[in-house]
């Protein structure tokens, strides 16, 4: 398990929190309940596991739903 | 193409502005109106397509987004036919979500300002001896640094050699430098303002001071109150309600223009967004001014704070003991005050200590044939001269003949709580001094802030006897003061005023032996015992410890709860203003709608952001 921290561009309203929320939440390999969107920070924390997915598709992920990432870290 | 049209909101609200302009003024100047017609087409047209993909977005994760409703009043609006409503809406749609993010990231600013003085890179000691640098990530505990001068303080740690001075304005909020040489602590994101140092690294990363200040902050502002929840639940279940509701009144009325109409004034946008930007703006303007909030259940607590109650030694007094009175009686007292500081070195109690430092460098002489009187003081020889250093009963034990001013004078210092070191050489009376815990400067004033902030009890208590706890209180003008109390006894206390009282109570404390208290009370604040333990235990963390940041963060959190009540006055007269206008007359439609609308957002976000510039008087 891994833990990813990743910054998105300002968020501006609440209901995108759900679209990235549920987003996030439906992939494979991300464990659910470690899933947080931050309003204020504009961050989603979660853990996931590199075997099963990258932070890199869950960037996509994002970015697909139309928030640009801006940066992501690792531990 | 997805990506690059959502990469390209603003420049297509730019664009679709022009357009509904280019087709307006032709209206009115030529009276074209089928370029008028045109033009709004490809306006609305450009417009919605953002909002449509993400409208689609959300249905794929299963939300119904805002995004949702104004693409369905858009499309709603193709179909009557109105293309000047169409083109409006998507335009003003794109460019509040412009100016909402904008703003949005203005209140965010004094929170950006602090993490952007996180350190980024540090120069490491190679094995070589040599200095590389290197990012702040590949710095490990017990690492040897080198800071320039100008440079950041990369982690925490302990000065090996060198020196300097360091303004840490980013831990404590206070801009004077403070002078550091061979074992002093320096903190991660302080800079060196000159001077060179070498140190070594105690805790890197998330573990220094400064990393935990910025996680709390970001965790208080994203922490939700009740009402702040209620709200998510509300609004989740809200916009399906909205559609749902004008597809209703669609079947029925058969009125397409009143159904999307009622899509596009539901947009929930003002209250949900109102009470969040007060509560960013708020902990933003706490933490650049020395005050962490913990979280909104703690705004909205300290707001309505009722009763503080402060414990005595090291909270509301300086905790160690210093004289606070000195008399003279004779001459040669250059002489007298290196002999009494000669026998106090040789002892360790905490007055001896007081005394001391008040004398400060003198010359020391050797002392023989000491002699402790218990309950007394000490009697001893110096240069040949028989020195007696006590209290009063010590001198009456030696025969010393105390004058009329001096008794006079003992008698005042002692009223005032102090006690007394007498001097005596040859058993003759030198020197006077009142040694007491004494208030820290400034407390007082600060007191009279938060009373005059509406807290109606200052209660202190103290392990310390009556009499004591009495004269400090009469000289703080403090509501009430409890002495002999033990740690329990203060919780006790706290509990009774919570509990049978149904006050809301502050405690403030040392954070060490007055746990118990700091738990119990509404809002624990924990002075001293170091930045991390007040950090970790306090709701309210004052920088530094510093106690003059009280009355800021009290009137702080009162603003932020009044900015709370405004912005939802804001929204909900909004919704319902709309709503009487649609209900009742004809002057709301589509258009002025998503005006109102986004208008009313700006308005919650620019009222919270005076929060930003708040600041105690």
């Amino acid at each position: 398990m891994k833990k990813a921290t990743i910054q998105l561009e300002t968020l501006t309203c609440p209901s995108c929190l759900q679209k990235i929320d549920n987003a996030v939440k439906s992939l494979e390999g991300v464990e659910q309940e470690s899933v947080s969107v931050l309003f204020n920070s504009s961050k989603v924390k979660l853990n996931f596991d590199e075997e099963k997915i990258s932070i890199a598709q869950i960037e996509d992920a994002i970015t697909a739903l139309g928030y640009e990432v801006k940066k992501s870290q690792v531990r | 193409m997805q990506r690059l049209i959502l990469r390209n909101k603003n420049k297509i609200a730019l664009i679709s502005g022009l357009l509904i302009a280019v087709g307006f003024i032709s209206k009115w100047t030529m009276g074209r109106l089928a370029i008028f017609e045109g033009a709004l087409i490809i306006a609305s047209l450009f417009g919605v397509a953002p909002i449509a993909i993400q409208a689609y977005q959300a249905l794929k994760v299963k939300v119904v987004s805002i995004d949702v409703l104004v693409t369905i009043a858009v499309v709603g609006a193709f179909l009557i036919q109105n293309f000047e409503e169409a083109a409006i809406v998507t335009f003003l749609f794109l460019f509040g979500a412009y100016l909402e993010q904008r703003t949005l990231n203005k209140t965010h600013s004094a929170i950006k300002e602090l993490t952007e003085m996180a350190p980024e890179s540090a120069l490491k000691q190679r094995e070589d001896g040599e200095f590389e640098e290197v990012p702040v990530d590949e710095v490990d505990v017990g690492d040897v640094l080198l800071v320039k001068t100008g440079a950041k303080v990369p982690v925490d740690g302990t000065v090996l050699s060198g020196e300097g001075s360091v303004n840490e304005a980013s831990i404590t909020g206070e801009s004077l430098p403070v002078a550091k040489e061979k074992g002093s602590k320096v903190y991660a994101g302080t800079i060196l303002d000159n001077g060179t140092i070498q140190i070594i690294a105690d805790r890197v990363g998330e573990d220094t001071t400064f990393g935990k200040i910025i996680e709390l902050v970001e965790e208080a502002q994203d922490s939700k109150s009740e009402a702040e929840r209620f709200i998510d639940r509300f609004s989740k279940y809200y916009t399906p309600t909205v559609l749902l509701l004008s597809f209703i009144i669609w079947l029925f009325s058969r009125n397409l223009e009143l159904a999307i109409t009622i899509l596009v004034l539901g947009c929930p946008g003002a209250l949900v967004i109102g009470v969040p930007v007060s509560h960013v703006a708020g902990i933003g303007n706490g933490a650049k001014h020395g005050v962490l909030l913990k979280g909104s259940e703690v705004i909205s607590d300290f707001s309505r704070l009722e009763t503080m109650v402060f414990d005595k030694t090291g909270t509301l007094t300086v905790g160690s003991p210093a004289v606070a009175e000195k008399e003279y009686y004779g001459d040669n007292i250059e002489e007298v005050l290196g002999y009494l500081a000669s026998v106090e070195r040789e002892s360790d109690h905490p007055l001896a200590k007081a005394v001391r430092a008040e004398v400060g460098a003198t010359t020391f002489s050797t002392v023989e044939e000491t002699e402790v009187v218990k309950g007394g003081g000490i009697v001893a020889r110096v240069n040949g001269h028989s020195i007696a250093v006590g209290n009063r009963a010590l001198m009456e034990r030696e025969q010393v003949e105390l004058n009329e001013k001096a008794q006079a004078d003992i008698e005042r210092c002692e009223k005032k709580g102090n006690s007394l070191v007498l001097t005596a050489v040859d058993g003759e009376l030198k020197v006077l001094m009142g040694v007491r815990d004494q208030v820290r400067p400034g407390v007082k004033e600060d007191l009279q802030k938060l009373k005059k902030l509406g807290v109606k009890n200052l209660v202190m208590l103290s392990g310390d006897n009556q009499g004591t706890v009495d004269v400090v209180s009469r000289e703080l003008g403090l509501t009430e003061a409890h002495g002999n109390m033990l740690p329990e006894d203060k919780a006790a206390y706290i509990k009774r005023l919570i509990e049978e009282e149904g006050q809301i109570v502050a405690f403030v404390g040392d954070g060490v032996n007055d746990s118990p208290s700091l738990a119990l009370a509404n809002i624990g604040i924990a002075m001293g015992g170091g930045t991390d333990v007040a950090i970790e235990t306090s709701d309210v963390v004052l920088m530094n410890s510093d106690f003059s940041r009280l009355p800021h963060a009290l009137g702080l959190t009162k603003a932020i709860a009044r900015n709370m009540k405004q912005n939802i006055v804001i929204a909900v007269g909004v919704v319902f203003i709309l709503l009487t206008g649609l209900l009742f007359s004809d002057w709301v439609n589509m258009s002025i709608g998503m005006l109102v609308h986004e208008g009313s957002i700006l308005a919650v976000i620019l009222n919270g952001m005076r929060l930003l510039r708040y600041k105690s008087r």
